[in-house]
């Protein structure tokens, strides 16, 4: 009882955090709102018992990610925009398409995952570190080190493209 | 053991994705649009470590921490890209922004 | 060595030299000039595929054809084709005939073509050519002989419209091509109804099947076939593009139009002999067709003072002899006949361009001594004399003009005389029609006498008629081009002991090429024969022999003694003495013309009237629909193209609602 609880109250949190990042006219108190929303998911990874993922994400998306964010609208210094004003066709279509996501992903998440196979093994021994490390370390260790070229090559990538002028 | 049935976190996933989704289609901020797309992966991921969860298996988790990889390559990338338009157009309104059509 | 590797080796080396010689100057300009080189490269592929060839000839067949299957070409339920390629006494004498005479005029060319621009293209052609030619007479099955035998075609297209900045030669080039389609397709046909009957197409299966065929679908096809040939060789009615290919470079008139492709219906009907036995209509028709085509080209050949022009029809008429053996069921004299004119006709080729070569040094000469007036460097009415200063061509010009006129002892008396024999005893066996083929065989033996000394003695004796002879003369060609001369009259020579008449059984020889194509005792040869019943008694062959020797040496004196005294002007004496019959061999009995008012004019002016307006309305509007058409969606879709990237989102989120709905339901 206290778990759903717990559950419900978190994801109205996300939901009108969320709803708040999609209405504000001022980017920063989107991105804020976007932080709180972050916040809030990691907290469900906690009710879900991945320790390690609850903590990566407020570290790597509240943290460093939404900062990133923070960072660029400031140093773009960008008031507040005119949104959501005119409505016009386009939004309406936006918005007939985005509730039709919304129903037929809710629909398939409430139909289709019912009748999985329960698990045999403890959910909090799954989400350790220890776990994952394993198998990042062994499984997935070829995949992990393109991840990190990945990544130096976005950081190059970006650097050169914040760098560059355009004539 | 998990109290909470499965289908609960798909369907607020699912919410979460389509108010990402709607950020992308109504905004013209690009930054506000990469913020969205930023939501849309997180529940993504949401999605992901339920399943993981659920059915025992760590693999889900790991794709969560690529996943997470990616996202932080791609904001990069992108935040990049918005100082980039800005510096040349001073704006980052999307709708001022149509290179396709040039 | 295996029979595989030589076989890949003789067919593949000459494509090889096509490509090196056609792709790496193509990509690569500074190449072209490279023309040692390329000739070089040019010639060595024809001529090791020569010396393998040799190789394999001396092996000896041991009676069977060996037959080196390379892959499937196609296999389309029970019928399969494959590149299969066979060795047996016929095709080893044609692949000797096609590289070896192929190989020194390779070599004639690289100082031929010399100062031509586009020397690199030419050897390209030439080796390609003769790797179709060796793809025709090797190949094992007809439709590999069709690829030849079109490949060839499309050589000869690419050759005669060499020079194509002038629209002369690339109007001949493609009247060669179009003329020829008339000869393939009744081939096409040939081969449908082998495919239709015999349900293969590889040699010994469709001679094997053709006991199993009824009468009139042999018939039918040894005609087809025969049409086939007509075009290809260059008979009646289908003879009028070989003048015309004259255009090409002089190597290739020699190679392509003389010695190996115009050949290659003969070696058809020679390949099919079992076949062609068993229509002795059509024999009659091939016998009556080739003589008429003998007699009525060595008539043109008589008024025509292009000295290429008179070797063309010379070449169309010597066919038509081969054509009357192959008629008679003599198969290995035509092969015999192929075997001594390639050495003959190649070698007054080559002479007749070793001169041209020598007067477009005179008119470069002329032109530079500040002449303007015309000059036609292959015009005998413009020669004279030459024989003081080309010493070589003038000799090797002479002897192989004894050769082709029959004179004893050189290779043409042989064959000449024993394709007339073999026609003469057709004849005796009961076959009325080859009496009168040799008939008319040896009145165009006595012409061909008389046309080629005239076109020696205009060329070469006598005083030079060009303009200012007394300042400007010719001088002989470089070694390449006179060496190749100089081996093709020796073989003109000595060619002809290969097959010696039948009298000479009584003295203890035999008669080589009859035992190797047709086969002797204890193994029977490619080349059938008809049985014969009667025979004729050696002193009548004897006397046969003793007039054919007669009308050739008394063609040549005459000529002789008539063109020295008068020169030019026995022409008009001629012209004086035949009259109206002279006009009509000068316009060359207006088949040109005919054709031209039944099927070239007809074609263009119902083209003009029908066609141009359906062309117009209806095939450019179709098209000019489909291109608006297009604009029309192009305009469409430009609409939805905004360039606002939130638009293609919501593209991408549609295609995701959709594909969900899909999965969904």
């Amino acid at each position: 009882m206290f778990a759903e609880t717990l559950f419900l109250g978190a994801s109205l949190i996300a939901i009108v955090a969320s709803v708040g990042m999609l209405v504000s006219r001022s980017p920063v108190r989107s991105a804020l709102w976007l932080i709180l929303t972050l916040i809030v998911i990691a907290g469900l990874y906690l009710t879900l018992q991945a320790d390690f993922i609850a903590v990566i994400q407020v570290l790597v998306y509240a943290g460093a990610i939404m900062v990133l964010f923070l960072f660029v609208i400031m140093l773009l210094n960008l008031g507040e925009m005119p949104d959501l004003e005119r409505v016009d066709f386009k939004k309406g279509v936006g918005f007939v398409l985005g509730v039709a996501v919304l129903t037929l992903l809710t629909y398939i998440g409430t139909t289709a995952a019912l009748d999985f196979p329960a698990s045999s093994s403890d959910p909090a021994t799954t989400g350790t570190a220890t776990a994952i490390a394993k198998s990042l370390f062994t499984q997935y260790a070829l995949p992990f080190e393109m991840i990190g070229i990945l990544l130096l090559l976005a950081t190059i990538g970006a650097v050169m493209l914040a760098k560059r002028t355009f004539e | 053991m998990m109290e909470i049935p499965l289908s609960w976190y798909l369907s607020l996933s699912g919410v979460l994705f389509s108010i990402g989704v709607m950020g992308v289609l109504f905004r013209s901020n690009l930054i506000v649009i990469l913020m969205s797309v930023e939501l849309m992966l997180n529940a993504v991921n949401l999605t992901l470590v339920a399943f993981s969860q659920y059915l025992g298996d760590v693999s889900g988790q790991i794709l969560v921490i690529f996943v997470m990889s990616v996202a932080a390559a791609e904001a990069a990338i992108g935040l990049a890209l918005v100082i980039a338009i800005f510096r040349n157009k001073l704006t980052v309104d999307i709708n001022n922004i149509n290179l396709f059509k040039h | 060595m295996n029979l595989q590797l030589l076989v890949v080796l003789i067919v593949g080396l000459p494509l090889v030299g096509a490509l090196v010689n056609g792709l790496i100057p193509l990509f690569y300009a500074p190449a072209r000039q490279w023309k040692t080189l390329i000739g070089a490269v040019g010639s060595l592929v024809v001529m090791v595929p020569f010396a393998l060839a040799l190789y394999l000839f001396s092996q000896g067949t041991g009676g069977l054809p060996d037959v080196a299957a390379l892959y499937t070409w196609m296999a389309v339920g029970d019928f399969s084709v494959s590149v299969a390629y066979r060795v047996d006494e016929l095709s080893l004498i044609m692949t000797l005939i096609v590289t070896g005479v192929g190989g020194l005029i390779h070599v004639y060319a690289t100082g031929y073509m010399a100062d031509d621009r586009s020397f690199w293209k030419f050897f390209a052609y030439l080796n390609l050519f003769i790797f179709m030619m060796l793809n025709l007479v090797l190949a094992n099955n007809l439709l590999l002989l069709f690829l030849g035998w079109e490949g060839v075609g499309l050589c000869s297209w690419l050759l005669i419209g060499f020079w194509y900045d002038k629209r002369k030669n690339s109007a001949a080039a493609s009247k060669a091509f179009i003329v020829n389609r008339v000869g393939d397709f009744a081939f096409l046909l040939a081969m449908f109804i082998v495919v239709r009957d015999v349900g293969s197409l590889d040699f010994d299966a469709v001679l094997a099947g053709t006991a199993g065929m009824s009468a009139e679908a042999v018939t039918m096809v040894v005609l087809l076939l025969f049409i086939g040939a007509t075009g290809k060789s260059a008979q009646i009615p289908l003879f009028i593009w070989l003048p015309d290919a004259m255009a090409g470079p002089t190597p290739v008139s020699a190679l392509i139009h003389a010695a190996t492709m115009v050949t290659s219906g003969l070696y058809l009907l020679a390949r099919m002999s079992p076949m062609v036995l068993m229509a002795p209509d059509i024999m009659v028709l091939i016998a009556i067709i080739g003589a008429v085509t003998a007699l009525v080209a060595a008539t043109i050949a008589l008024t025509r003072s292009d000295i290429k022009q008179v070797l063309a029809y010379s070449t169309v008429s010597q066919l038509g002899f081969m054509f009357m053996a192959a008629g008679v069921g003599a198969f290995f004299v035509a092969i015999f006949h192929v075997l001594t004119h390639a050495f003959f006709k190649a070698c007054l080729f080559l002479g007749s361009g070793s001169v041209i070569h020598g007067m477009h040094h005179v008119e470069h000469e002329l032109r530079h001594r500040g002449y303007d007036g015309a000059f036609d460097s292959q015009d005998m009415r413009l020669m004279g004399g030459l024989r003081e200063f080309m010493p070589v061509t003038r000799w090797t010009y002479l002897l192989s003009t004894l050769a082709i006129a029959g004179i004893p002892l050189t290779a043409g008396f042989f064959s000449k005389d024993e394709i007339l024999f073999k026609a003469f005893e057709y004849g005796y066996d009961g076959q009325l029609y080859a009496w009168l083929a040799w008939a008319i065989g040896l009145g165009t033996a006595l012409l061909t006498a008389f046309y080629m000394t005239r076109s020696y003695m205009l060329t070469f004796e006598g005083s030079g008629r060009w303009p200012m002879p007394d300042q400007v003369h010719p001088h002989e060609s470089p070694r390449s081009m006179t060496l190749p001369l100089i081996v093709l009259a020796g073989l003109a020579m000595v060619g002809g002991f290969i097959g010696l008449p039948k009298v000479a059984e009584k003295l203890g020889f035999s008669n080589w090429i009859h035992g190797y194509l047709a086969g002797h005792a204890g193994h029977a040869g490619p080349v059938a024969e008809p049985e014969l019943h009667a025979h004729v008694p050696v002193g009548l062959e004897i006397a046969l022999i003793l007039a054919g020797s007669l009308i050739a040496i008394g063609g040549v004196v005459w000529a002789w003694r008539f063109y020295g005294r008068y020169e030019l002007g026995g022409d008009e004496l001629v012209q004086g003495r035949f009259g109206r019959l002279y006009r009509w061999w000068k316009v060359g009995y207006g088949f040109n013309e005919l054709y031209d008012r039944t099927v070239v004019r007809p074609v263009i002016s119902s083209a003009e009237k029908l066609f141009a307006p359906f062309d117009q309305r209806i095939v450019d509007g179709l098209v000019n629909a489909v291109a608006r058409v297009m604009q029309a969606f192009g305009w469409l879709f430009a609409r939805l193209q905004t360039g606002v990237v939130q638009n293609y989102a919501l593209a991408i989120v549609l295609g995701v609602v959709l594909v969900m709905l899909l999965l969904v339901f």
